[in-house]
């Protein structure tokens, strides 16, 4: 599904990502651990499209397409969803506004009808239940003075309307309570299909208790640098990065 | 003390304009009005157009478009058109009563030149009303605009020979908006003046909606002068689109005078028009009155939208709200001054301003400039002023749900224009000026919407 060899990223001329080598299939769920500032967010940012990182060697595959290629909206056409590590306020745009062009955006990518005003709240009404969002937040402006466990469960819940083949979540368990955590978490398990695809940033192995991954990936200084199954989350809860960094022939 | 004025050949060219048709313009009208006609001139002539530098025209010079060669008339011109087939305005579930002004001239294909309803409420051509009411009209024309100080309003007051009258006596309110449709339509470049004069008496309600339009491709100047007078608990709305060519000149002088407990909204939405300069002079002269200022300009190419306020607080526990917003694309420039004058009685005044603006490329300009004079000291005022373009970082997230980048820029446009649109309380109209603005950031609205002519691009 997503191939990703030799990518190398650089922001503001700097080199953040130095040669990643991934690859994703369907039904798996991969998670990405790492110490602050290895280059997990930028490897999230640049696999969505965002222009401020700078792709400048390396090639990234998905449904055997050329996704370096793609505009950031195509590529959320395509089924790739990035969960937002801090979700955008977007002041004087409603979240029903928002979401229904978003909708009928990927609709018209498909070359299918868009939806009428009832099925969308029909749908909107099913996938709320799903992240257990308040049905105030959807009468509101996009994520505008939304707490932070609202804004990561808005993320989810954009993530079930659109329905993705491959969703990158960002730090979407970072400054949520143990409770949004497990709504989140849950939120992620219920989408999880045999054809679908998560990859999911984190720093804390907490998460992982919730959506059990099929592959654990250490990212540091712009590299992996080790891959495992989870018990090498578990492994990095007990044991901190510093021995991997060792193994790695890193100076620390 | 030099002044910053000084009698110009454009200044002569109007005065001896003046003199030359003195008896057309004072034909028939009762002697008050020519009085002020004589004394108007005069002021005009000692006060002579704002100079280059003057500080309330800083970013607008306007003496050069009086000198082109302009038609004025003092009378209405019959002109052969069909109002139905030329001119249609789709506010389709607004009910309203509409009124054309073509030319400076009331217009109408009834022959009613004015409507007296049963409760009193009184609306049509000024210069009928003139001559009907004359009492009731010089106890308001020419007492709130004020024409020994102000150039335009006192060129106005000399030269305008017609406009729209609404009367809305004690305790009535008027049945449904009146809509007054300003309409230029000629086979020549001209120069047009006309004047409104709206009173809402006593705990009486109204709301007015002014709509400009040009339909013609030529040159006109409108130097037009509204007069509101607001009296104790009453309440008047008033909206105004702005829809002229890229070759129109527009001056619109509002001036609005609130008593106690009153309240007044003004809202200015100028979607199109080559250079505009929107003067609104606003005096609370009554303790407890609230007025509401607002403003949306969407321009583009070399248009010029100028907004300047002025909110008197003369009395205490008035409350004011200025919010004006501009959007800038290509090399248009704006410019909003502001200012809101606490007079020394005027204690627990609570006056606020804001003015946001976003600029869509490099050759846009926007110049703000936000004044506070504050003469009493228990007072509550705030303003401010952003100048910035659109936020990459919405427009990021917008794409990575799969909306493209020139609709998500657009809906940020929109969401940006909302907060002004929003203000407007007739949701018909409201939906109606969404509609507009969103069409107009889409550039799929033309210079005149609902012109068949489609006569200038």
């Amino acid at each position: 599904m997503l191939n990703i060899k030799g990518l190398r990223v650089s922001v503001e001329g700097k080199e953040i990502l130095k040669g990643i080598n991934l690859e994703v299939k369907p039904g798996e769920v991969h998670a990405i651990m790492g110490p602050n500032g290895s280059g997990k967010s930028t490897l999230a940012s640049a696999l969505a499209g965002n222009e401020s990182f700078e792709i400048t060697e390396g090639e990234v595959t998905y449904m055997g397409k050329d996704l370096l290629d793609l505009s950031p909206e195509n590529r959320a056409r395509e089924g790739i969803f990035l969960g937002f590590q801090y979700p955008v306020e977007i002041p004087g745009v409603s979240m029903v506004n928002f979401l229904r062009t978003a909708i009928n955006e990927h609709k018209k990518y498909k070359n299918e009808e868009p939806l009428s005003a009832g099925e969308f709240l029909k749908l909107m009404r099913e996938k709320k239940s799903l992240v257990e969002i308040d049905s105030d937040l959807t009468s509101r402006s996009v994520n505008e003075g939304f707490s932070g466990g609202e804004k990561k469960k808005n993320e989810i819940f954009q993530m079930a309307l659109l329905n993705p083949t491959l969703s990158i979540l960002d730090e979407t368990d970072s400054g949520l309570d143990i409770d949004a955590l497990r709504i989140v978490a849950n939120g992620v398990n219920k989408l999880r299909t045999k054809d679908n695809a998560t990859v999911v940033i984190t720093h804390y192995q907490r998460l992982l208790d919730y959506i059990i991954p099929d592959y654990v990936h250490v990212l540091y200084r712009g590299k992996i640098v080790k891959s495992g199954d989870k018990s090498l989350a578990l492994q990095l809860e007990e044991k901190g990065y510093d021995w991997l960094k060792q193994e790695a022939g890193i100076e620390v | 003390m030099k002044t910053l004025t000084e009698k110009t050949d454009t200044v002569n060219k109007y005065v001896t304009l003046f003199h030359e048709h003195q008896e057309e313009i004072m034909d028939a009208e009762p002697a008050f009005l020519s009085e002020m006609r004589r004394e108007a001139i005069t002021n005009f002539e000692r006060l002579g157009f704002p100079k280059k530098k003057a500080e309330n025209y800083k970013y607008v010079h306007l003496e050069p478009f009086f000198n082109g060669s302009l038609e004025t008339r003092f009378a209405p011109r019959k002109l052969e058109f069909d109002i139905q087939e030329m001119f249609r305005c789709d506010i389709p579930t607004l009910d309203t009563h509409v009124l054309l002004v073509l030319n400076g001239f009331y217009y109408t294909t009834t022959g009613e030149q004015l409507v007296e309803q049963e409760n009193g409420v009184i609306f049509g051509s000024l210069n009928e009303a003139t001559a009907r009411h004359p009492e009731l009209v010089s106890q308001h024309l020419g007492k709130y605009a004020d024409y020994r100080n102000d150039p335009f309003v006192a060129l106005n007051t000399a030269c305008a020979q017609d406009g729209v009258f609404l009367y809305v006596p004690e305790k009535q309110t008027l049945d449904k908006p009146l809509q007054i449709i300003h309409l230029l339509l000629s086979d020549e470049n001209e120069m047009v003046q006309h004047r409104n004069l709206f009173i809402a008496e006593k705990h009486s309600k109204a709301e007015v909606i002014i709509c400009d339009h040009t339909l013609s491709n030529h040159l006109f100047l409108t130097n037009s002068v509204s007069e509101i007078a607001v009296a104790e608990n009453a309440s008047l709305d008033v909206v105004r689109m702005q829809n002229e060519h890229n070759q129109a000149v527009q001056i619109t002088n509002t001036w609005i005078e609130q008593h106690r407990d009153s309240t007044a909204r003004h809202s200015t939405i100028t979607l199109h028009g080559g250079k505009v300069r929107n003067n609104l002079q606003v005096k609370l002269k009554g303790e407890n009155a609230h007025c509401d200022a607002n403003g949306l300009f969407l321009i583009d190419k070399a248009q010029h939208v100028d907004n300047f306020t002025v909110i008197e607080h003369q009395q205490p526990h008035c409350t004011s709200n200025q919010h004006y917003k501009g959007v800038l694309d290509d090399a248009a420039t704006g410019a909003f001054s502001g200012k809101i004058h606490v007079f020394p009685d005027a204690q627990k005044t609570e006056a606020y301003q804001t003015n946001n603006n976003v600029l869509l490329t490099r050759d846009a300009k926007m110049h703000t400039k936000p004044q506070l004079e504050i003469y009493a000291d228990d007072v509550k005022c705030s303003h401010g002023a952003t100048v910035g373009q659109i936020d990459e970082n919405a427009l990021f997230y917008l794409q990575t749900r799969g909306i493209p980048r020139e609709e998500a820029r657009l809906m940020l446009m929109y969401a940006f224009a909302d907060e002004v649109i929003s203000g407007i309380r007739e949701e018909a109209l409201r939906d109606r000026i969404a509609n507009l603005v969103s069409r107009r950031l889409r550039g799929e609205l033309s210079r005149c919407d609902n012109c068949a002519i489609n006569c200038y691009d």
